[in-house]
């Protein structure tokens, strides 16, 4: 959820001026050199210049969020020309804008038609312009998909007459998991007094929240899973173990130490841990696969839950290798767990006793 | 040359609640060869004595040595091992391994012990002659009648060369011919090859065959009849 949020639009970090992200206004942006060369040679960086305007088509006015991007960096960052769904592509030297798709039918334009905008440039410059729409674009989070207009960086800066300035920074990673080492990097490089480093807890720290929330939720229904199957092993093996009391009994009788058997029994729990789960990811791989991809679109009160969260109402499978060997390294855990109980009942049992039942 | 020396052997069950005198001073030597049989009716004590002399209990009081080794004073896991070694058991339900082959049953012990793969086939072909089971070798326990499953127990009681056997109504669940064809390959064992058996039994072909009885009463010995046949 979070991953699709970020990979969006938002990016896993971004530098911003010091203050901006209380305070999101052109005053707030900074000069591009600020930043050190070696950092921008380290990583991958999509420079954006964002801010507000009124946009017109006929009758119809709203207030939009304006971006100016490098459409490359863009494209290689969110996978933006991916979600065209008509008309071309930006390139740096356009003077046409992208409109997200719903911002388009609430706007009653599409490709080809003209957009005006009008907002206050950088230092009370005022900023009008009419251009023509080159393409409509999806986004998965209703929010942006009804607000978001993209400019090529160079007409955005021209619109608002920013010069050369930025108002951000979004720093491409491979995954969450690089995020530590990069924030390291980045506050240890960056001036603290001239600029904001923020990763994407401290960006949208609402859906973090939902997340965490949401995470919570399915661990308890994980741990009642975890609960059921434990039962069920634990009865499997208590049984296999109080019906072959008499057996063990005799097999003590004639020399088996107790040892042999309890390595024996744990051997055998474990098979059936480990054929259960190799029997759960082959039945389950197919439905997850299935739900990645055609995941479940959300409808009704649900659906709205979702959008007012920005989050794109659909319920989508993460398909990794890791989460299939997670599970089955927790199974294989339970399984040794769940068999103390019955070596124990082995280690203390008495041929005798055992060959009486 | 004696096999068993049991002295005073004593036996109460729950001696702190309602004390149960299974065995009240039992002296009992059996020497090398013998053909014993252990009678009496239920409750005398047959299976406390059969399980003391195999190291499956501990008499309560009294000494018990199983050749020439106090084992009274073994520890549990020592015990395992001394009936791995020193005692064959036959049960009266005859407890083979379902899962296994008649040769891999009797076989078991000895893979246990650990000994070479030459050696246990050896042994295995021997012992399932004798028992005439070559031809069943391959066959598992639900494939065989009562008498055939209790021949391999006795092949597999036999198998790691034990001082004695101890058998625990081997004939209880066999209809008279099988139990006289096992009790035919029992004496041939005894006579032939000096194995020294030692039953529990109620069953009267047993006891006929027998060339000692001890009788049990009470947990106490009544008599000793050693027979000249």
């Amino acid at each position: 959820m979070v991953d699709n949020v970020v990979r969006y639009y938002l990016g896993y970090v971004q530098i911003h001026h010091k203050g901006f992200w209380d305070d999101r206004t052109l005053e707030n942006s900074f000069e591009p050199e600020a930043v050190p060369a070696s950092l921008k040679s380290e990583m991958a960086m999509a420079p954006r210049l964002e801010s507000f305007a009124l946009a017109s088509s006929g009758e119809v006015t709203r207030g939009v969020l304006v971006a100016g991007i490098d459409p490359v960096k863009e494209d290689e960052m969110t996978g933006l020309k991916g979600r065209l769904t008509a008309g071309q592509y930006l390139s740096m030297e356009d003077t046409a804008v992208l409109l997200a798709e719903g911002l388009g039918q609430l706007l009653n334009l599409g490709v080809g038609d003209t957009l005006i905008m009008v907002s206050q440039g950088y230092q009370g410059r005022n900023a009008a312009g009419a251009y023509p729409i080159k393409g409509l674009v999806k986004f998965g989070s209703p929010e942006l998909n009804k607000q978001l207009v993209l400019l090529p960086l160079l007409l955005a800066r021209d619109f608002y007459g920013t010069g050369e300035r930025l108002t951000s920074l979004a720093v491409n990673l491979p995954g969450r998991e690089a995020l530590p080492e990069a924030l390291k990097i980045l506050n240890t490089e960056l001036p603290k007094d001239e600029f904001e480093v923020m990763g994407y807890k401290q960006l949208m720290p609402e859906l973090i929240e939902a997340q965490e929330l949401d995470t919570a939720g399915a661990m308890l229904i994980l741990w009642v899973l975890y609960l059921l199957i434990g039962f069920g092993l634990f009865g499997t093996i208590l049984m296999m173990t109080r019906e072959r009391t008499y057996e063990f009994g005799v097999l003590t009788a004639i020399g088996t130490r107790h040892q042999t058997l309890m390595g024996m029994l744990w051997s055998e729990a474990m098979m059936i841990g480990i054929a259960g789960a190799i029997a759960g990811i082959l039945v389950s791989l197919p439905i997850v696969w299935y739900l990645h991809t055609y995941p479940i679109q959300l409808t009704g009160n649900m659906a709205k839950a979702y959008e007012n969260y920005g989050m794109e109402p659909v319920v989508k499978s993460a398909f990794e290798l890791w989460i299939f060997v997670k599970q089955a390294i927790v199974i294989f855990i339970i399984s040794t767990v769940l068999t103390v109980y019955p070596l124990w009942y082995i280690w203390r049992l008495k041929p005798v006793e055992a060959m009486r039942e | 040359m004696s096999v068993i020396v049991a002295k005073h052997l004593t036996k109460i069950y729950n001696p702190k609640t309602v004390p149960v005198n299974a065995l009240r001073g039992v002296d009992l030597t059996i020497e090398k060869g013998e053909f014993t049989a252990i009678v009496g009716p239920s409750g005398s004590g047959k299976t406390t004595l059969l399980n003391i002399i195999g190291g499956l209990d501990k008499p309560s009081d009294g000494s018990i040595r199983v050749d020439n080794e106090d084992i009274t004073q073994l520890s549990d896991n020592e015990l395992i091992d001394f009936r791995q070694k020193k005692i064959g058991f036959v049960f009266q339900s005859y407890n083979l391994i379902p899962v296994l082959t008649v040769e891999e049953n009797t076989e078991f012990v000895m893979l246990l012990q650990k000994r070479p793969k030459a050696e246990r086939e050896k042994r295995v072909a021997e012992l399932l002659d004798s028992v005439g089971l070559s031809d069943k070798k391959t066959k598992r326990p639900n494939q065989l009648s009562g008498g055939q499953q209790q021949r391999v127990a006795v092949a597999r009681a036999l198998a790691p060369k034990p001082a004695f056997i101890l058998a625990d109504e081997p004939t209880a669940n066999l209809d008279s011919a099988s139990a006289s064809n096992l009790l035919d390959i029992m004496e041939k064992l005894n006579r032939e090859e000096g194995v020294t058996f030692v039953f529990s039994t109620h069953d009267q072909r047993v006891i006929d065959r027998a060339r000692r009885v001890v009788t049990l009463v009470d947990g106490a010995i009544g008599s000793d009849e050693i027979r000249g046949n």
